[in-house]
C-alpha cells in the first residue's frame, strides 16, 4: 500500500463524462438497449442467444479498442495507477463481482443510465455504493493505514 | 450499420473511461478520500455522463422505438429490496478496495496491465459465485414451497 497523488483535470473528465454518455445514448437509439457493464458482461459470459451474444460481443469489441484510440491523440496509453497490493485487487475484484450480481449494477448501469432515468432503484443503489466506497477508503486510508 | 454503431458506442464509452480517469484506481480512491489527498475530477466524469444521458434518453424515448429493435429494453423492477441495497453496498466496499468498477475495468484490460487482469479475473469469478449463489437459493426455496 502506497498513496499515489493524482492531478485534478476536470476538463479531461468532463470531456470523458460526456463521451460516456454519448455512447449511452448512441445505444439506447440503436437497440434500445442500457449501458451498464455488469450487464452486458454478464449476459456476454452467459447469453440467451447467439445473436444476443452478438451485439455484446461487438459493444465489448468498441470499449477494448477505447484505450488505444484515445493514444492515437495522446501519445500513450491511460495511466494506471495502482495504490493497492494484488491481494486487495484479487479480494476487491470479486467482491465487485459478488456485488454488482446481487445489486443488478454497477456505475455505469445504476450511475448513469439508471440515474438518467431517475430510477429509484438506481439512485438508491447509486448512493448506497458511493457511501460504502467512500467509507471503505477512508477506514483504509485513515483507520487501518493511519 | 446497427453492428458499427453499436461498436462505436462501445468505442465512445472506452474512450471516455479512459479519458476521464475512471480506469485509474489511484484517482478513484482519491476521489473518494476527502479527508485525505482528495481528487474530485470524478464527480466530472458521472456528471458529464449524466448531463448527456438524462436529456438523450429523454428525447428517444419520445421517439417511442429504438432504430432497430421493436421496442426499449429497461430495467423495469420497481423494488428497492435488501438484494439491491446490500449488493450495492458490497460493490462499493470492493471498489473502494481495488479503485476499479466494472466499467472502469473492461476497456482497460486490452491495455493487459497485470492489476486489470487480476482485478477482472476475480470480478468474473465473484459474477459466476454469486449467479450460481442465487440459483442455489432460488432452487432451495422452490424445494422448501413444493415441500
Amino acid at each position: 500500500m502506497e498513496l499515489i497523488e493524482t492531478a485534478f483535470t476536470p476538463w479531461a473528465s468532463l470531456v470523458g463524462g460526456l463521451l460516456i454518455g454519448l455512447g449511452t445514448v448512441l445505444l439506447m437509439v440503436v437497440r434500445g438497449n442500457v449501458l451498464g457493464a455488469t450487464g452486458i458482461l454478464a449476459g456476454f459470459m452467459t447469453p440467451s442467444s447467439s445473436s444476443d451474444w452478438a451485439w455484446r460481443a461487438t459493444i465489448i469489441a468498441g470499449m477494448l479498442s477505447g484505450p488505444f484510440a484515445l493514444m492515437l491523440f495522446t501519445g500513450h496509453l491511460p495511466a494506471i495507477e495502482v495504490p493497492v497490493t494484488k491481494w486487495m485487487m484479487i479480494l476487491g475484484g470479486f467482491i465487485v463481482g459478488m456485488g454488482v450480481t446481487y445489486g443488478s449494477g454497477c456505475t455505469s448501469g445504476h450511475g448513469v443510465c439508471g440515474m438518467s432515468r431517475l430510477s429509484p432503484r438506481s439512485i438508491t443503489a447509486t448512493l448506497t455504493f458511493m457511501l460504502a466506497a467512500g467509507i471503505t477508503v477512508y477506514i483504509i486510508r485513515h483507520v487501518i493505514g493511519g | 450499420m446497427e453492428k458499427i454503431l453499436t461498436y462505436i458506442a462501445g468505442l465512445m464509452f472506452g474512450v471516455g473511461v479512459s479519458l476521464g480517469g475512471m480506469a485509474n484506481p489511484a484517482k478513484v480512491q482519491n476521489f473518494f478520500d476527502v479527508f485525505g489527498i482528495w481528487d474530485p475530477s470524478l464527480a466530472f466524469v458521472m456528471g458529464g455522463a449524466v448531463l448527456i444521458t438524462a436529456p438523450g434518453y429523454w428525447l428517444v424515448f419520445r421517439r417511442g422505438k429504438p432504430l432497430f429493435a421493436s421496442g426499449f429494453s429497461v430495467p423495469t423492477n420497481r423494488t428497492i429490496d435488501v438484494k439491491l441495497i446490500g449488493g450495492s453496498a458490497v460493490f462499493g466496499i470492493g471498489w473502494g478496495i481495488a479503485g476499479f468498477c466494472p466499467g472502469a475495468s473492461i476497456p482497460v484490460t486490452a491495455t493487459l496491465n497485470p492489476d486489470v487482469l487480476i482485478f477482472t479475473g476475480a470480478m468474473i469469478a465473484g459474477i459466476f459465485t454469486a449467479k450460481g449463489l442465487m440459483a442455489w437459493s432460488a432452487s432451495r426455496n422452490l424445494q422448501a414451497d413444493q415441500a
